[in-house]
């Protein structure tokens, strides 16, 4: 088996992983570095988001208003030390990236540009029209190109981390165009593969968003901590579940039920005015939204359509101008994909599956327990993001974390030894399940897709918007019987070259892993907070739950789960308050 | 029951096939599918072995791109329904000129050499500590550069390309808009640098300019535009080395080309 060997290695060249490999990378230009990912890098998903970055730029901002909005709209589940280290950082990332060439929409003097976003009290999203993702990946991804010390292998499929005494000494891997398995050794790893919305049916997320990077953790014995904390974006197009950006209600669109009322006026949410109030009715947080979107369905007051029941989004009056000038990806999907042109139709929305707000447990440089194993962006949970994240908070914590997991990791690989003879027993070991579990293997019945897509149905029906105990302990359940069922799944494809029906079947049991972790702790948190709704807990209950879930794996495979206190630093919790009483709340 | 279609797909395995072959397969015709879709059906339900590539499902991945019924498309955004009067077959083949890896995967290698060869980074005159600060650069210096940084980096344009396909060392449109997203940028000083890549036989001049790199582009990114500004920028420069000598005009293609 062949073996390469680096300091520092990431899986995933997204958003987080090109700038942690940057980040490396000047931190220490001696460090061989390796982004190992199984797409090219620019393929990665932070391409598709779209609306921007938060991050204070203005006079009229400061970072405690930042830090408030974030925490209060993560239902104070998020750790207050983090968020400080995140708001003060951001901007400065967002900096750095103006320097290394992001074409940001500027002011007409020349200084950067912001907009307004859900559940921000100010305007402090930067953006790069309504393809700010794509921007920032594109431009991190040129800038990486010119790092010599940073080795690329694009297109290989992680399968397994490497940890032996304590600490993590590389990964297995599969090339993808010739099927080789090889041995990539580092002194430390940073997982930096996203999240996991494919466990879904109904999902803004790319195909390749499998959860990867938490189950290889989880595996390891890292925990994965606030599982349970999924979010539903609330303007997906029926069907595809493209989304469509926050930034169209940012821009001042309207969300209408079948009778043309704005609806969100019924839920606590503020009174409507004709141009977008901040932290107001359709510039809510996206859990509330969704919630309203559920109880609208339950009035009768949706419009049912093939693809489930849908509301409006009504962007009419904001005007051809406006819309090709801060919109124009949004009209361009529209056109393209749902053939409805917002300049003069209302635009069919339902709520779509986001975001992870959990995922590995780290500390604030981005370490996992497992020395040398760090984590940063969706696939983390530091935790910013608490029990909801707000839109425009996931970029720029791509970049912060990613470059202090970086730097961290750097410092690590700089002292570390060199790898234990062990590790390679181990990667045999995994060489061989690859081939007598797949490539090998003769009998089983099943295929990826069916036991996919019973998960995925499972997942919907357990622990969706609202979730209550039975259902997700039938959830709980259902995810037992497919992990059975899943070894006995049978390829089609015994082929070495490019084998992605080999890279499906190990996918869907990173997702199967991630999904028993997400409805473990949906089934222990008997409360409801922010993203996290229990119809038969309705109430949020600090007294026992104040704290982050902790899963961890057993060593029979089963999971356990665990709390451990949230970070509380100036921010004692308090009730999340929207629309007009939001203004003295946020000013007391 | 929904109508059928015959997707006819070019197979190729270098383990077991010399040549690549056609199989057809039969599948559903839904208003709302596209031709990914398609695929994705045939390839959960009735072959596994089918291999291609794609991610985001929403144009902005690059991965999906594909010869449909000859013409290099993005098949997240090809509708099956649009070909459905067609005599109900459609043809999915691998991007053209490029090498084929196996069935509808192509070999990227060389153009992510490419990518790299034209230095698409910014190259700023000095670089100042960020406590000072964002380079300043008004909406109108913005959307000087700002079609040519829309590329995805798809390759439909290198499939389009007439000239890709006879001399395989053409830098090609895709990389050749790049350089000129830099070039463009008024934050950006690299334009010499790039030019010996550019200004090479193999780089612009090696463009014959037939447009079908810009007619296929389904993000509009007009790289057949940024060939021509370049050639008539690198022709401006070459002009002006005789008045002023080299090295002391800080003045490259790019300015010339209208950027300050």
């Amino acid at each position: 088996m062949e073996a390469s060997s680096h300091d520092v290695l990431l899986v995933g060249g997204g958003g987080a992983g090109l700038r942690a490999a940057i980040a490396a990378a000047e931190v220490n230009p001696k460090l061989s570095i390796a982004v190992v990912s199984k797409v090219y890098p620019m393929r990665s998903h932070t391409v598709s988001a779209e609306g921007g970055a938060a991050g204070v730029a203005k006079p009229d901002d400061s970072l405690d208003e930042h830090a408030y909005d974030t925490i209060s709209g993560g239902d104070w589940l998020s750790d207050q030390d983090a968020v400080e280290a995140f708001v003060k950082e951001a901007p400065q990332e967002l900096l750095q990236l103006e320097r290394w060439g992001c074409p940001w929409n500027r002011e007409p003097d020349g200084h950067i540009a912001v907009r307004a976003f859900g559940g921000m009290k100010k305007r402090r999203t930067w953006f790069a029209a309504d393809k700010t993702g794509f921007h920032m990946l594109h431009t991190l991804f040129q800038t990486s190109l010119k790092y010599d010390p940073i080795t690329r292998y694009d297109e290989w499929f992680v399968t397994k981390l490497l940890v032996d005494d304590g600490r993590v000494q590389g990964v297995v891997a599969i090339e993808l165009m010739s099927g080789k398995i090889q041995t990539i050794l580092a002194k430390a790893v940073i997982l930096c593969t996203g999240g996991c919305g494919r466990v879904f049916p109904f999902t803004t997320n790319a195909a390749i968003k499998n959860g990867d990077g938490m189950a290889l953790a989880y595996r390891a014995g890292a925990p994965l901590k606030d599982m349970e904390f999924i979010q539903y974006h609330p303007t997906g197009l029926p069907f595809t579940g493209i989304l469509i950006t926050e930034a169209a209600r940012a821009e001042g669109g309207y969300m209408l039920n079948k009778d043309g009322y704005r609806y969100l006026q019924d839920y606590n949410l503020g009174t409507p005015e004709a141009k977008p109030v901040l932290r107001s009715m359709e510039l809510g947080p996206r859990d509330r939204l969704s919630q309203a979107f559920v109880k609208e369905e339950q009035k009768g007051r949706t419009i049912p359509t093939p693809f489930g029941p849908v509301v409006h989004l009504d962007l009419r009056h904001l005007g051809e101008k406006l819309i090709n000038a801060r919109l124009p990806f949004v009209r361009e999907l529209c056109l393209k994909y749902q053939n409805i042109d917002p300049v003069t139709e209302l635009v069919p929305v339902r709520p779509v599956v986001h975001y992870m707000m959990g995922g590995i447990s780290t500390d604030i440089e981005g370490a996992t327990p497992i020395h040398g194993l760090f984590a940063a962006g969706e696939v983390a949970c530091v935790s910013i993001n608490g029990a909801n994240r707000l839109g425009s908070n996931s970029l720029p914590e791509c970049v912060v974390f990613g470059a202090r997991a970086g730097k961290a990791a750097a410092a690590v690989a700089s002292e570390q030894r060199p790898a234990n003879a062990s590790v390679l027993t181990q990667a045999i070991d995994e060489q061989r399940r690859l081939e007598s579990q797949f490539l090998r293997k003769t009998g089983g019945q099943e295929r990826v897709a069916t036991i996919r897509g019973e998960m995925q149905a499972t997942m919907e029906k357990s622990a969706g918007i609202y979730r209550e105990g039975p259902l997700l302990a039938e959830g709980a359940d259902k995810l037992r019987e497919l992990q059975e069922r899943s070894a006995d799944i049978n390829l089609d494809d015994r082929s070495r070259t490019f084998n992605t029906e080999l890279e499906s079947a190990l996918e869907l049991g990173y997702m199967l892993d991630v999904a028993e972790s997400m409805v473990q702790s949906a089934l222990h948190r008997t409360e409801s907070r922010g993203a996290h709704q229990r119809t038969d807990y309705p109430a949020r209950d600090d007294a026992k739950f104040l704290a982050h879930s902790m899963v961890y794996r057993n060593s029979d495979g089963s999971s356990r789960v665990e709390y451990s206190p949230v970070k509380i630093t100036r921010w004692p919790p308090g009730e999340r308050v929207y629309g007009q009483q939001a203004k003295t709340a946020v000013s007391q | 029951m929904a109508e059928k279609i015959i997707l006819e797909i070019a197979r190729y395995s270098p383990e077991q096939d010399h040549e690549p072959h056609f199989e057809s397969y039969e599948v559903p015709v839904y208003k709302e599918w596209v031709v990914l879709d398609a695929l994705n059906h045939i390839k959960d339900t009735m072959d596994g072995t089918l291999t291609y590539r794609w991610s985001c499902r929403m144009g902005i991945c690059g991965s999906c791109g594909m010869m449909v019924n000859g013409e290099p498309k993005l098949t997240c955004a090809t509708f099956l329904s649009s070909y459905a009067k067609n005599g109900n077959k459609i043809r999915v083949e691998p991007l053209r000129y490029f090498p084929v890896v196996r069935d509808l995967v192509t070999e990227l290698t060389d153009f992510l050499v490419k990518l790299k060869k034209v230095k698409p980074w910014l190259m700023p005159k000095d670089e100042p500590p960020l406590s000072q600060g964002e380079f300043l650069q008004t909406p109108e210096q913005v959307d000087r550069y700002k079609q040519f940084s829309m590329c995805i980096n798809c390759t439909l344009c290198y499939a389009a390309c007439p000239v890709v396909g006879l001399d395989p060392v053409f830098v090609g449109p895709a990389a050749i808009a790049l350089a000129q997203r830099y070039n463009m940028d008024s934050r950006d000083q690299g334009a010499q640098e790039r030019t010996a890549i550019l200004a090479h036989p193999d780089g612009v001049w090696g463009c014959t300019f037939v447009g079908e790199c810009t007619r296929v582009c389904p993000k509009h990114v007009d790289p057949a535009g940024a060939i021509q500004q370049y050639k008539i920028a690198a022709v401006l420069d070459w002009l002006k080395s005789f008045v002023t000598p080299r090295g002391q005009d800080t003045k490259h293609a790019r300015s010339e080309a209208g950027n300050d």
